[in-house]
């Protein structure tokens, strides 16, 4: 598998690409700065939603069942999947039940993370994503390249072209009012004849059982109110204790993600209409083990609004799929190697640690701290290479023996200065392919500190 | 007031001329400095490339240097945000918690403990600030772009004083230059261009300086800057505070 740093070498090969996904990142994070300049108490807003979130985790086993009561007395199935494989054939389990066979779905990213699509269509079940950017990716069978802005990674050019072979649209030169009206047409269809509809769930609610569905485009809505059945898929974190502590989540949400104030549409599902049937699949698929984390428990406090990778100058320089996780940017990388350290190891190291992220974050997740934490623990659990090892490890004993290395410090100043430079310039000197070194003085400050003294 | 003065690893070695910049502003602001010698490394390589265990010999160094100090005082806010963040890897004793609590950034303590901006420099250039992200957001030398806190800036509140500077503002206030310590090699193509970027936005404002409180970033640049043959040049702020142009 390859590393962040190799397939973020093999994105900034088109620099021109590379400027343009910045670009389109950044202007999201300065909406979002601009949103939250407008909320007087921002940072106290910020402040009780992490403590809300803090809450919940502390007690998720009583809000849990409390959610779970309330829905089943308001007529909501309730499923519990304690992991991907489960949340899937308990879908799958309903979609037989009532015979269905082509499914809607809104945006959900359990649903990435469970791999459901695959599997459903491996049973022969049509899913169709109908969240534009999700259909945008699925077109291209591409997984999404961002949590909220799903294809961000694709120019309208493209999607152009894309929508050429798929819906048999004219060529528009990338025209986006009349591309989204033929993915509306084609999108109409679908809804019409769905049998179910799949949703995912930003909140859900202890006190009352309900949950509410947050979307731009009205999508979920349209898919639940033309379906029989409605499924939700939810990880266990979404729980909130009260109706009342949506006042400061939907507030943050979508300013957080976009600069709106609000999502167009925040949809409240509480109970299902006379005839119909609603099911929430509650799922764990490694959030308890994640929960018993204590450096990283506060991961789950994510209300995914992605302002972390808007504002990461690594996301929008490497893309998306540089992470290779179902989640990318910063909060992905504290949260992927939690589920397969293996696999993502390389995440933890895709940061300057410069903060950003965590400074962004809603629910004040300190997502820096957490990239350091668990870089120390993968530098111990997961094999590393050997020559980045070793010579950190004799960094490290060099630093401990200031004689050792005062002697080194002159060594490697001499070879700075006198070695020539298709030795210092070699293949092995990553730091010199791009950039010079610091031309080297005479002396160090040692040295002109004792000189100084000496002279009186 | 005895002030221990901490010249990290790289300056020592790279940028003499930075640490004695340093020790000379110093003095002139009438300090009384010392400086331990045997100096090695705060640590801070280690620690951000995931070895903090092998940087438990460096950090009882640092504190076997600095215990006497009533402050300790280095130019690089990135290596005093790691002593005060990640000294937490040894056992806390009083020495290391007041190495960890008496440590302060240059320009922090010439304007919070010192109580002092105008220091008499004059620097008749245009100069850009890269606000490194350890300094800033780590130790709060001034508020965050991300924060809708009350604006502040404390290297801004020294430059401010210098006669004849022009202080150019920036695109984007405080993006990291993608130095960020031995991800500069293990993130190659992500740091490079993290850090042509940093370096086109102080172009397209009229900088001809780029100045900062760390020079670890400005080091990143500068090499880029050379490679490049850019008309710019990188000072620290510590040298342009002790100029008399």
């Amino acid at each position: 598998m390859m590393s962040h740093s190799k397939l973020a070498e093999i994105f900034n090969k088109d620099e021109a690409k590379v400027n343009w996904h910045d670009k389109a990142l950044w202007y999201v994070r300065e909406k979002r700065d601009t949103a939250a300049h407008h909320v007087k108490g921002w940072e106290y807003l910020r402040d009780l939603a992490s403590g809300i979130k803090a809450n919940v985790l502390s007690n998720l086993d009583n809000y849990l069942v409390e959610f779970e009561k309330n829905a089943q007395s308001n007529g909501i199935e309730v499923h519990w999947a304690s992991n991907a494989e489960e949340h899937n054939k308990i879908v799958y389990k309903i979609l037989t039940q009532n015979n269905a066979t082509k499914v809607v779905k809104s945006k959900s990213m359990l649903t990435e993370e469970c791999h459901l699509n695959p599997y459903l269509e491996s049973k022969g079940i049509e899913v169709i994503d109908t969240d534009l950017g999700e259909r945008i990716v699925q077109l291209a069978k591409e997984p999404p390249s961002h949590i909220v802005l799903p294809a961000i990674h694709k120019t309208k050019e493209e999607i152009d072209v894309l929508f050429q072979e798929h819906l048999g649209t004219k060529p528009s030169n990338g025209d986006p009012q009349y591309l989204t009206n033929e993915a509306r047409k084609h999108l109409r269809d679908k809804f019409l004849n769905a049998d179910v509809a799949l949703t995912g769930v930003n909140f859900a609610i202890a006190e009352t059982g309900g949950f509410v569905v947050c979307t731009n485009e009205g999508n979920a809505d349209m898919g639940v109110h033309l379906s029989k059945v409605h499924i939700a898929c939810m990880g266990i974190e979404k729980i909130i204790p009260r109706e009342e502590h949506l006042g400061v989540f939907l507030r943050l949400l979508a300013r957080s993600a976009t600069g709106q104030p609000i999502t167009t549409y925040s949809s409240h599902f509480n109970k299902p209409a006379p005839g119909n049937a609603i099911h929430i699949v509650i799922v764990d698929n490694g959030r308890t083990e994640q929960l018993s984390r204590e450096d990283f428990r506060s991961s789950l406090s994510c209300i995914r609004c992605g302002a972390c990778m808007n504002t990461c100058p690594i996301y929008r320089r490497s893309g998306g799929f540089s992470y290779n996780a179902t989640i990318p940017g910063p909060i992905g990388s504290i949260l992927s190697p939690g589920m397969d350290m293996k696999k993502h190891s390389s995440l933890p190291f895709a940061s300057t640690l410069c903060g950003s992220c965590s400074n962004v974050c809603p629910v004040k997740i300190n997502i820096h701290e957490q990239l350091y934490k668990w870089r120390q623990i993968i530098t111990k659990e997961q094999k590393q290479p050997l020559i980045k090892k070793t010579i950190l490890k004799i960094t490290g004993m060099v630093l401990g023996r200031p004689k050792l290395y005062a002697v080194l410090g002159i060594s490697v100043r001499w070879m700075l200065k006198y070695a020539p430079r298709f030795m210092v310039y070699s293949k092995l000197n990553a730091w010199g392919k791009s950039r010079e070194f610091p031309k080297v003085e005479n002396g160090n400050f040692d040295q002109w500190y004792k000189n100084r003294k000496n002279n009186g | 007031m005895k002030v221990g003065l901490f010249i990290p690893c790289y300056i020592n070695q790279l940028y003499p001329k930075v640490g004695i910049a340093t020790l000379e502003l110093l003095e002139k602001l009438g300090v009384e400095v010392y400086y331990p010698t045997g100096q090695t490394c705060c640590g801070q390589p280690l620690g951000n490339s995931g070895y903090e265990e092998d940087a438990k010999g460096a950090c009882q160094i640092f504190v076997e240097n600095f215990k006497e100090y009533d402050y300790i005082v280095g130019p690089s806010g990135s290596c005093i945000h790691h002593i005060k963040e990640h000294f937490d890897i040894l056992e806390q004793t009083e020495a290391v918690k007041n190495v960890r609590k008496n440590s302060y950034e240059l320009c922090e303590f010439i304007v919070n403990i010192l109580g002092k901006t105008n220091l008499g420099a004059s620097f008749p250039y245009k100069v850009g600030l890269h606000k490194s992200c350890h300094g800033l957001r780590g130790l709060k030398l001034g508020s965050c772009s991300e924060r809708m806190d009350d604006y502040y800036s404390t290297e801004e509140e020294l430059l401010k004083e210098v006669k004849g500077i022009e202080l150019m503002s920036l695109t984007r206030k405080d993006e990291c230059c993608g130095f960020g310590g031995t991800f500069s090699v293990f993130e190659e193509a992500i740091s490079v261009k993290m850090g042509k970027d940093r370096i086109q936005d102080h172009l397209d404002n009229g900088v001809e300086v780029i100045t900062g409180a760390d020079h670890s970033c400005l080091m990143h640049l500068d090499g880029l800057i050379n490679r490049n043959n850019q008309p710019l040049r990188v000072m620290h702020i510590a040298e342009i505070l002790n100029s008399c142009i």
